[in-house]
């Protein structure tokens, strides 16, 4: 079995009593290993804390109990070297050309020049960005935006590459499409995925493990395999398979969604 | 040229030969106003002579000074209390009510305090502007969304640098409303008191030839000072037409 390259041991986050209100126990206790190079989604039902799981993984938000460790090193305060976050909302720098987007994290680690036009162009022709080289992403659709995210993510040759929703403001062609860039990326590319989604079929056709969430406070039902072959496109969804995976995660997660919305109703 | 363009320049010019019209029948008279195409020229042959270089460089730079240390310590300020809320929440009414203030009431003071120099012009041009940047770079501050900071420590980036490459760039259209505002009122702050009290400087050329009902020196730097302000804030407002084009925004 391959090494675990992020190992989250009994972790737990409560957001403090502020002013307003009472403490609010966000998520926890979670115990989780992901593998070298997996592709792990995480599904659960809204408000879970699927976004937290993340930012605790990034080092975005301490945890209140329990340890996060990357690479065997412990997650504190900022995040770590190789570590690259998408998220769903547009996270590009209007002011910067999609160019100057992309190259935004190199500069920042002072890469020497001649590497860097390498890179970018790599970047570039792997996100199909060549074109829109000189644009700023207002002239792009949402679509395009989020592979300027990815492709600034991934010029860090990041090894563990954690996505929060990133086609969730996306239609659903473009989100298969994107769907088959990602998994193309996440094998030439070797890195670990992490993808937090809600939606269930996108889960089933990207990974290889799928993490199940409760209703908040979010811990980990179960894990569900998919079996699925490293190499594999979005053509899956016609798979048998496909369709028993994902009623799987639907059976584990009904119970949850319907916990979710009874919590949500009296204060709605 | 737009249409809307057009309208505003035709407004404008509209206005200047009416003026002119009401100049030249008589129903302006001659003591009380120069028609507009005397101002032009006798603008035209005080720029030649160079008799008032002086006076330009003198007041260009008290306003220069005045603008870029409001801007520097009002975009400055704004950084470090945005994010600080308890000041924040002692310093907003302030600010609010900054503007009720007559900022010139203090010039006695501080020539008193500074002597009748440039100082205490300066600091005029500055009270009155820097409060303007303050506040427009507060409001652009809050409007930076979250996913940019989030984006911001996983660059890892520090707070200065933070603020440089993240926070002031996405802040900029807002910014340059307070610049926009900065530059208004470092003119006005100078050259009022230069009005008001001074030795040398624009305003007090204006001031000493109403005194000695100068007409043909009054109004010629009258609309010096209005061509000054005007190209200055203009081409601000087009780098501000320049960073919302680029952002898709109007």
């Amino acid at each position: 079995m391959p090494a675990a390259q992020v190992s989250l041991h009994e972790v737990t986050r409560v957001y403090p009593a502020t002013a307003m209100g009472r403490t609010v126990h966000a998520l926890g206790p979670v115990t989780l290993e992901l593998r070298q190079g997996e592709f792990f989604a995480v599904v659960g039902p809204s408000g879970c804390g699927k976004s937290t799981l993340l930012d605790l993984i990034a080092g975005l938000a301490p945890a209140s109990e329990g340890s996060v460790q990357f690479e065997g090193q412990p997650v504190a305060g900022q995040v770590p070297d190789g570590v690259g976050v998408v998220f769903q909302e547009d996270a590009c720098f209007p002011w910067l050309t999609v160019s100057d987007n992309i190259a935004f994290g190199l500069r920042q680690i002072g890469t020497e020049s001649t590497e860097l036009q390498r890179r970018l162009r790599h970047a570039l022709a792997l996100m199909g960005l060549e074109d829109f080289a000189g644009a700023y992403p207002a002239q792009l659709s949402g679509g395009m935006r989020q592979r300027v995210c990815i492709a600034r993510t991934l010029v860090l040759q990041p090894r563990l590459i954690l996505l929060d929703e990133p086609f969730g403001a996306l239609d659903q062609q473009t989100r298969l499409l994107m769907g088959d860039e990602l998994l193309r990326l996440w094998r030439d590319t070797g890195a670990t995925v992490m993808l937090i989604t809600h939606a269930l079929d996108e889960a089933t056709m990207l990974a290889d493990r799928i993490g199940v969430m409760s209703a908040r406070p979010g811990r980990i039902l179960d894990i569900v395999e998919t079996g699925w072959p490293r190499e594999r496109d979005s053509r899956i969804v016609a798979d048998p398979a496909f369709g028993e995976v994902t009623g799987r995660l639907w059976q584990l997660l009904r119970g949850e969604s319907l916990k979710a919305l009874g919590k949500a109703a009296p204060a709605a | 040229m737009s249409r809307a363009a057009r309208y505003r320049l035709a407004v404008v010019a509209g206005a200047i030969l009416l003026l002119e019209l009401l100049c030249r029948i008589g129903v302006i008279d001659h003591l009380t106003m120069q028609p507009p195409s005397e101002m032009a020229r006798d603008l035209f042959r005080i720029l030649i002579s160079g008799s008032m270089n002086a006076a330009m460089l003198k007041t260009l730079t008290n306003v220069t000074i005045a603008f870029v240390t409001s801007v520097v310590v009002g975009v400055g300020f704004g950084v470090l209390i945005h994010g600080r809320r308890a000041i924040r929440q002692g310093l907003e009414p302030l600010f609010a009510t900054y503007y009720a203030i007559p900022v010139y009431a203090f010039y006695p003071l501080l020539i008193i305090l500074f002597g009748l120099g440039d100082v205490p012009q300066i600091m005029i041009g500055f009270m009155l502007a820097v409060v303007a940047v303050i506040v427009n770079t507060l409001s652009g501050l809050d409007r930076v969304s979250r996913v940019l900071m989030k984006t911001a420590r996983v660059y890892r980036l520090g707070p200065i640098a933070t603020a440089l490459k993240i926070t002031l760039p996405s802040a900029a259209p807002y910014l340059l409303t307070g610049v926009k505002l900065a530059v208004a009122y470092a003119f006005i702050g100078v050259i009022g008191a230069e009005f008001i009290m001074s030795q040398t400087g624009l305003g007090y050329e204006i001031s000493f030839a109403y005194n000695n009902f100068d007409n043909a020196i009054m109004y010629p730097l009258i609309v010096l000072i209005i061509v000054i302000s005007t190209a200055v804030n203009m081409t601000f407002s087009h780098w501000e037409k320049v960073l919302m084009q680029r952002r898709g925004q109007r």
